[in-house]
């Protein structure tokens, strides 16, 4: 056998992966072979690979059961680590790790973005002092991935287990794509909880894709398949830049969808009346532009990326049709890491305020909804991106601040005629100031009275002599609106402002 | 069967359906009042309105059972 022909042989065999028995189970649950979805998810497959080697000396541990390299998508070099389940059920071993840690380094030093596609059992008992606790042991992942957030894009593709350890890969990126029936994400298995608690749990109850995207929020975006998962991908990046030093590249211009009826159409005149939001978010992006994040969960807050007239934008939006567009804990925790992730990336913020107010009563005060609630103030507030706040409907007490209200430095602060800005709504505020008054008449007299102020209230409140008070910065027809924030954004792109000088503020996390 | 729950506290506004009454996935069954808002509570699935476990005027609390679903 020539050189060439033993290298060709070795390539051969370690590019098979595991055994064939594997790769059966693999497929029985949909699951398809680690090259192959790294050639979906790049331009043209893998271009650079390095250990391709790595433990080529052991008989059955092809690649040390991890695929790093760089890859393209839609033009722009990406770093990859991606788990081999056909391997060991993907686990760890020490080359392993030092596989992943030395990917994610060369993400930091060519400044791209880094994805982790994640299906790994987890450590590997067998090596655990090389792998595990030093230096470049697998906390050093983690660590890296905390150095390299902000800096780059990472993103998390999780296609099967992510468990104890492992799921902390996940946890540290932007984004988490989870495929429904196949991922999950655990600290400890379901037979580990019967064992150490007692408990007795199916793995999906516990720790499946659904549930995470859905209760937890420790998954962003559910998926059905591998391909879905691997196309949402290369969507998300497409709105990013490859680091925190560039911008957004923009996208050949398009129109927004022709819709039969306008904004003015599909806003309700009663402000308790619920509207779909997301009607009022597709009048304004381009068409098919709308790229949602969590949309499983805290859904009365809507997040997502979106493009304007070609160009990137994080959208904030209260949803009145679900629980009636009122922040909860989960809704602020929802908004404070997109917002990070947006200012993070230049991408300007727009934010679509209808809301109500915080959530109150006993549940939601255990829940911690103060401190939730401040975390989502401060990711807004120190947010130094374009940042512009359009009030559609009503916007009282504390949902004015949380949705960048005048005082936490919104580039601007639109109107649409609609709009109602006060500490609360009439019905509440006149029961506030009148509750004994009221309780003092004949009853016969009440309703009229309590009519009476209510109009008085919202007198009080008009929008135009908030414009009057400079406290809006512009009352816009419905109809203008795209326009207006063509216009605005578009202006507003040589913004540079530096939030304070310190070396970090103490988070209310 | 599929049960449908409240997804925040308030109180019971408008029962929207009737016990045997057909509905689509999507479509409301009851709508609540809270924080002075009118959240609507729909139906995840399609099917045959079994049973309305809450009358007009109760509160309930977040995740309560307001009807069941065949």
């Amino acid at each position: 056998m020539s050189y060439q022909e033993e290298l060709r042989n070795r390539i051969e065999k370690i590019e098979q992966g595991g055994k064939a028995a594997y790769h059966e189970k693999n497929e029985e649950k949909g699951k398809l072979f680690v090259r192959k979805r790294l050639e979906i998810l790049f331009d043209e497959g893998v271009e650079i690979e390095d250990a391709f080697f790595a433990n080529c000396m052991a008989e059955d541990l092809p690649s040390d059961g991890v695929v790093t390299g760089i890859g393209k998508i839609n033009g722009q070099p990406v770093c990859v680590m991606a788990n081999d389940s056909t391997v060991k059920a993907g686990s760890w071993g020490k080359r392993t790790v030092e596989k992943i840690i030395r990917i994610q380094e060369t993400a930091e030093k060519l400044e791209i973005p880094m994805l982790y596609l994640v299906d790994s059992a987890g450590a590997r008992i067998t090596d655990q002092i090389e792998m595990f606790p030093g230096r470049r042991g697998a906390g050093r992942i983690f660590h890296n991935q905390i150095k390299l957030s902000g800096r780059v894009p990472q993103i998390c593709l999780l296609f099967g287990p992510s468990a104890a350890g492992g799921a902390y890969i996940p946890a540290f990126c932007d984004i988490v794509v989870m495929v429904d029936g196949n991922a999950s994400m655990y600290l400890g298995s379901p037979r580990m909880a019967e064992m150490v608690i007692g408990e007795k749990v199916s793995l999906e109850e516990m720790g499946g894709a659904n549930m995470h995207c859905s209760v937890s929020g420790c998954g962003d975006v559910l998926v059905k398949s591998e391909e879905e998962a691997l196309h949402y991908a290369r969507t998300y990046l497409s709105y990013f830049p490859p680091n925190f030093r560039k911008q957004p590249e923009a996208a050949a211009n398009k129109d927004v969808k022709a819709f039969e009826k306008s904004i003015v159409d599909i806003i309700p005149e009663n402000q308790n009346a619920p509207f779909n939001m997301h009607d009022l978010i597709q009048r304004i992006i381009d068409e098919d532009s709308f790229c949602e994040v969590k949309k499983k969960f805290a859904p009365e807050l809507i997040t997502g990326l979106a493009r304007i007239n070609g160009k990137s934008v994080g959208i904030i939006a209260n949803q009145p049709r679900m629980k009636g567009g009122v922040l909860f804990h989960d809704s602020a925790d929802k908004a404070a890491k997109f917002i990070q992730l947006c200012d993070a990336f230049h991408i300007p913020l727009l934010f679509l305020a209808d809301i109500p107010g915080f959530m109150i009563g006993t549940k939601v005060e255990r829940a911690g909804i103060i401190r939730h609630g401040a975390k989502m103030l401060a990711a807004m507030s120190e947010a130094t991106v374009p940042k512009i706040s359009v009030i559609v409907r009503k916007a009282y007490g504390a949902g004015l601040y949380a949705m960048a209200g005048p005082a936490f430095e919104p580039d601007c602060c639109l109107a649409l005629p609609t709009a109602q800005i006060a500490v609360m709504g009439p019905e509440a505020a006149v029961n506030a100031v009148y509750a004994n008054k009221i309780a003092a008449l004949p009853e016969d007299e009440r309703p009229a009275f309590i009519k009476r102020k209510q109009e008085e209230y919202r007198d009080d409140i008009d929008i135009y002599r908030l414009a009057s008070e400079m406290v809006i910065d512009a009352v816009i027809d419905p109809e203008n609106l795209r326009q207006e924030l063509m216009t605005r954004f578009e202006l507003y792109e040589s913004k540079n402002v530096h939030f304070t000088e310190r070396k970090h503020g103490v988070y209310p996390v | 069967m599929q049960e449908v729950k409240a997804s925040m506290a308030g109180s019971v506004w408008k029962i929207t359906v009737q016990v045997g009454e057909q509905v689509e996935a999507d479509q409301d069954v009851v709508i609540l009042e809270s924080m002075k808002m009118e959240i609507p509570i729909a139906a995840e699935e399609a099917g045959t309105v079994k049973e309305l476990k809450v009358a007009e005027g109760d509160f309930v609390n977040e995740g309560d059972v307001i009807a069941i679903i065949e």
